[in-house]
């Protein structure tokens, strides 16, 4: 028996929420949906990666630019985006 | 400075609990202040001018809160970002404080028509609409604006010697007692995905569907889930302050991409926050608890978690050393689900010394009802509560019990056997000996089983070789194995029932429902009252909280109230007093209407019942025994006692009132049945008396004696000293129901015919 919850189901959720007014949790269940695709070893590194100092400007870019190639996670690779923006200006990179 | 005199009330009161507490005065600049700082800014939002080609969803935050985007860090620029709804926010940042502050006390306002405006509010703007709070308003706000309309609870189930066998049993006893989570945590890491498997097969004995978790490191907690060991997580931190924040090794974009990663698995999760962690983290920049506690909100509704944990948490004893610190726990309670957040609201860290002060505290979420009243109510004992305490713990059940009975309030609970305890402790742990055994886990001895059945904590279990135990979790999490595995070997070896309510869990997370906001599962009832293994889940989507006043929200159900009465050491008043009732007395005979003394003697006027349908007193002397004592008092005096039936009173008043208007002295005695008893003199008030024994339950034979002395020397004209009788304030209490019964047994026996005489077939051997 799989337990995996499917992208299909994710996004059916996320309507339901976004329709009940829980907008921010629709995003996140959209996100979700993409990351679906993403084998388990390799979800936990980039989490790994976004945690505050452990990743550079380009490392984090690049985690982003394979979730779009590899996994067509648009909506997630837009949301790392934004934070490496955020990480320059606050000083959140690795230090190198 | 020595005080040259102590009061001696005042070395009383330092003994008292509550003065174990630490009380500051508030320090702003430390970030030792609950609410409305001097430090935190007014609130304040600007958006990029309108465009005629941008829409709403285009335009930007370029000032919130006072502060220019420029200078935003990075918690403000995710709030700006994420949380805000930019369509609403110039009508609600326009809108004054006070009106949204009625609005949300006001049950004719529904909660969305408050919510819809509140999503556009920065947090300085949240802090000063609750600022015109009372606690009672904020109250009926929260019971309104939670988002499931059904309350529910949650456990903690730790032990500290990690054994298997009792996270298990208990695990299945909290499930049975009602709650809708439970948690454990690690006192040694490498120990979770043994401990979240203890806890999943013992609450799914008890009762399908129960959420479970293991508090531990994020990635930890995320592999662990994903072997389907766990339903939620919840230990998900985020803080107000940037410093802390990153101190706590995270941001708003990892928490928001490890939620996004726990929702691709099919699992729940909630986040953690709370007034007082920046302060203990160092990290106040000198705004107040509240203020960083609105950040977090707003950080955790942006990052679309469905909720959060909140009220103050680990932090609690923090807030509660300032003034308003209970407030202002409830405040951040209240601002969380005003954002449409599943609330879990604390009471769970041991926050008080004192048990006035913590089950006060309570009140302010266990009345109005969240959607976990506890995160975390510690199922175990304190001293094996892994979270550090546990406010309310399992020497608490009944007391908890006792409040849902008293107020009719639904806190989540409900009352169980002994029998029912024993035989689900026994099922969770002979389940996880049996999945421990078809995993090729270090065994569970049938002697650890048997301890566990029985034991309250861990001091009640044998040795466990936990070294084993370690190197079995951590060969469990490197390998492929999963829950599937443990469902396997429950089903090999003949626990279907088990296997059936965890193959269910995981098609519910393939389904995806219980990640709405709010969702609990509860067993899906079919039309004619069975239950089948499948699971119904409640949340905002499908229980919606609707209430809008009286008969409207969550009403505690018929079903549901009979429950919560039933307490096991609940009885029957009707055999209450069968102890009191027996043969009648065979040495009384009434021989005619009463008569009017002419001598010098005592009266003793007795109830309807007495020595008739009643037969021994409250404090459960026979009724002839404290007529002889009586009479042998008066005979030691050298006096004589006559004795007489009132049949129009129970009142013992009255009863010494007839007495004493029979009597040739004018001294009467009144006796109820149940034992009270008074002295009176003719030509008094009748209320009034010369002396009372009102004490019943505390009357012994050698008091009744002394009553018959006093009324004799009374009769005889001399100056007497009143009985010292036995003050006990309990015995009201105690006996309160008993009293009730059996003055109206009393009162039962009432009959229109005059007092009469009775013949009391005993000599006093003087």
């Amino acid at each position: 028996m799989t337990f995996q919850i499917s992208p299909d189901t994710l996004r059916h959720q996320a309507e339901v929420a976004q329709g009940a007014g829980y907008t921010q949790l629709a995003e996140n269940l959209r996100r979700a949906a993409e990351l679906t695709a993403v084998p388990n070893e390799t979800l936990l590194k980039m989490y790994e990666l976004l945690r505050p100092g452990r990743s550079t400007q380009a490392e984090l870019l690049a985690m982003a630019d394979a979730l779009e190639r590899d996994y067509r996670a648009i909506e997630t690779a837009a949301f790392v985006r934004e934070a490496a923006a955020v990480y320059a200006k606050r000083n959140l990179f690795k230090r190198e | 400075m020595t005080r040259l005199t102590r009061s001696l009330r005042f070395q009383q009161l330092a003994e008292r609990d509550i003065n174990k507490e630490t009380f500051v005065e508030e320090w702003p600049d430390a970030g030792l202040i609950v609410a409305d700082g001097p430090n935190d800014p007014q609130p304040s939002l600007s958006l990029s001018p309108p465009t005629p080609t941008l829409s709403h969803a285009k335009r930007t935050v370029v000032e919130m809160d006072g502060k220019p985007r420029e200078q935003f860090d990075m918690i403000d620029t995710f709030i700006a970002d994420h949380c805000l709804d930019l369509r609403v926010a110039g009508e609600a940042m326009g809108a004054p404080s006070l009106q949204l502050a009625r609005m949300l006390a006001d049950i004719n306002v529904p909660a969305h028509e408050v919510r819809r405006l509140v999503l556009g509010c920065t947090p300085a703007k949240l802090c000063d609409i609750v600022r015109h709070m009372s606690v009672l308003e904020m109250m009926m706000g929260l019971a309104k604006m939670r988002v499931r309309r059904t309350p529910a609870n949650q456990a903690h189930v730790t032990n500290k010697r990690e054994n298997p066998a009792l996270l298990a049993a208990d695990a299945a006893e909290a499930a049975l007692r009602g709650f809708a989570e439970a948690e454990t945590t690690v006192g040694i890491a490498r120990m979770a995905p043994l401990n979240a498997l203890a806890i999943l097969v013992g609450t799914q004995t008890g009762r399908a569907g129960v959420l479970t978790q293991c508090a531990i490191e994020e990635s930890m907690g995320l592999r662990v889930a994903m072997k389907g060991l766990t339903s939620y997580a919840e230990t998900l931190s985020v803080y107000g302050t940037e410093r802390s924040f990153v101190d706590g090794d995270d941001t708003p974009w990892s928490k928001g991409f490890l939620a996004s990663a726990y929702a691709s698995r099919g699992i729940k999760i909630r986040f953690t926050s709370g007034t007082g962690s920046e302060a203990l983290m160092g990290s106040s920049e000198g705004k107040s608890m509240l203020y960083l506690e609105a950040r977090c909100l707003c950080v955790t509704r942006g990052a679309g978690s469905q909720g959060v944990q909140n009220g103050s948490i680990s932090c609690i004893a923090l807030p509660e050393s300032l003034p308003g610190g209970v407030r202002a726990v409830l405040a951040e309670n209240l601002i969380a689900s005003m954002l449409g957040l599943e609330v879990a609201s604390g009471n769970d860290a041991l926050a008080s010394h004192s048990a006035i002060r913590k089950s006060a505290k309570l009140m302010l979420q266990f009345i109005p009802g969240t959607d976990f009243i506890f995160s975390g109510y510690s199922a175990v004992p304190r001293r094996d509560n892994m979270f550090g305490g546990g406010n309310f713990d399992a020497e608490d059940f009944d007391d908890y019990n006792v409040l849902q009975r008293d107020m009719q309030v639904d806190g989540g609970l409900r009352p169980v056997t002994e029998d029912e305890v024993l035989a689900i402790r026994r099922k969770g742990a002979q389940t996880i000996q049996a999945a421990y055994a078809g995993m090729g886990f270090p065994a569970i001895r049938d002697d650890e089983v048997e301890a566990a059945v029985i034991a309250h904590g861990s001091d009640d279990m044998p040795a466990r070789d936990m070294v084993a135990d370690l190197a079995a979790a951590d060969g469990f999490l490197a390998g492929d194995k999963t829950i599937v595995d443990v469902i396997h070997a429950l089903r090999e070896r003949g626990f279907a029932q088990t296997a059936g309510a965890l193959d269910e869990m995981l098609r519910q997370r393939a389904l995806g429902d219980y990640l709405q906001p709010a969702a609990i599962f509860l067993p899906n009832l079919h039309a004619n009252g069975s239950e089948d293994e499948s699971l119904r889940v409640l949340s905002a989507i499908t229980d919606p909280n609707d209430y809008t006043g009286p008969g409207t929200g969550y009403r505690v159900s018929s079903q549901r109230w009979r429950e919560m009465q039933r307490l096991p050491q609940q009885h029957s008043p009707r055999d209450f007093i069968a102890d009191r009732t027996g043969q009648p007395l065979t040495n009384l005979h009434e021989v005619g209407e009463a008569r009017q003394g002419r001598f010098n003697e005592v009266i003793v006027a007795v109830g309807p019942a007495f020595g008739a349908s009643l037969v021994k007193t409250i404090n459960g002397l026979d009724h002839d025994a404290v007529l002889q004592a009586i009479f042998t008092g008066v005979a030691k005096e050298g006096m004589t006692a006559r004795l007489i039936k009132v049949y129009r009173t129970s009142d013992c008043a009255q009863l010494g009132f007839t007495a004493s208007s029979y009597s040739g002295s004018g001294i009467g005695v009144g006796l109820q049945s149940r034992g009270t008893a008074v002295i009176h003199r003719r030509g008094m008030p009748r209320l009034h008396n010369l002396e009372l024994f009102s004490f019943s339950p505390s009357m012994t034979l050698e008091l009744y004696e002394a009553l018959g002395r006093n009324a004799a020397r009374y009769a005889r004209g001399e100056v007497v000293k009143p009985v010292s009788v036995i003050v006990d304030n309990w015995a009201r209490l105690r006996l309160i129901v008993k009293t009730a019964l059996l003055h109206r047994h009393e009162t039962d026996a009432i009959r229109d015919k005059p007092a009469q005489e009775l013949f009391f077939d005993w000599e006093p051997d003087v």
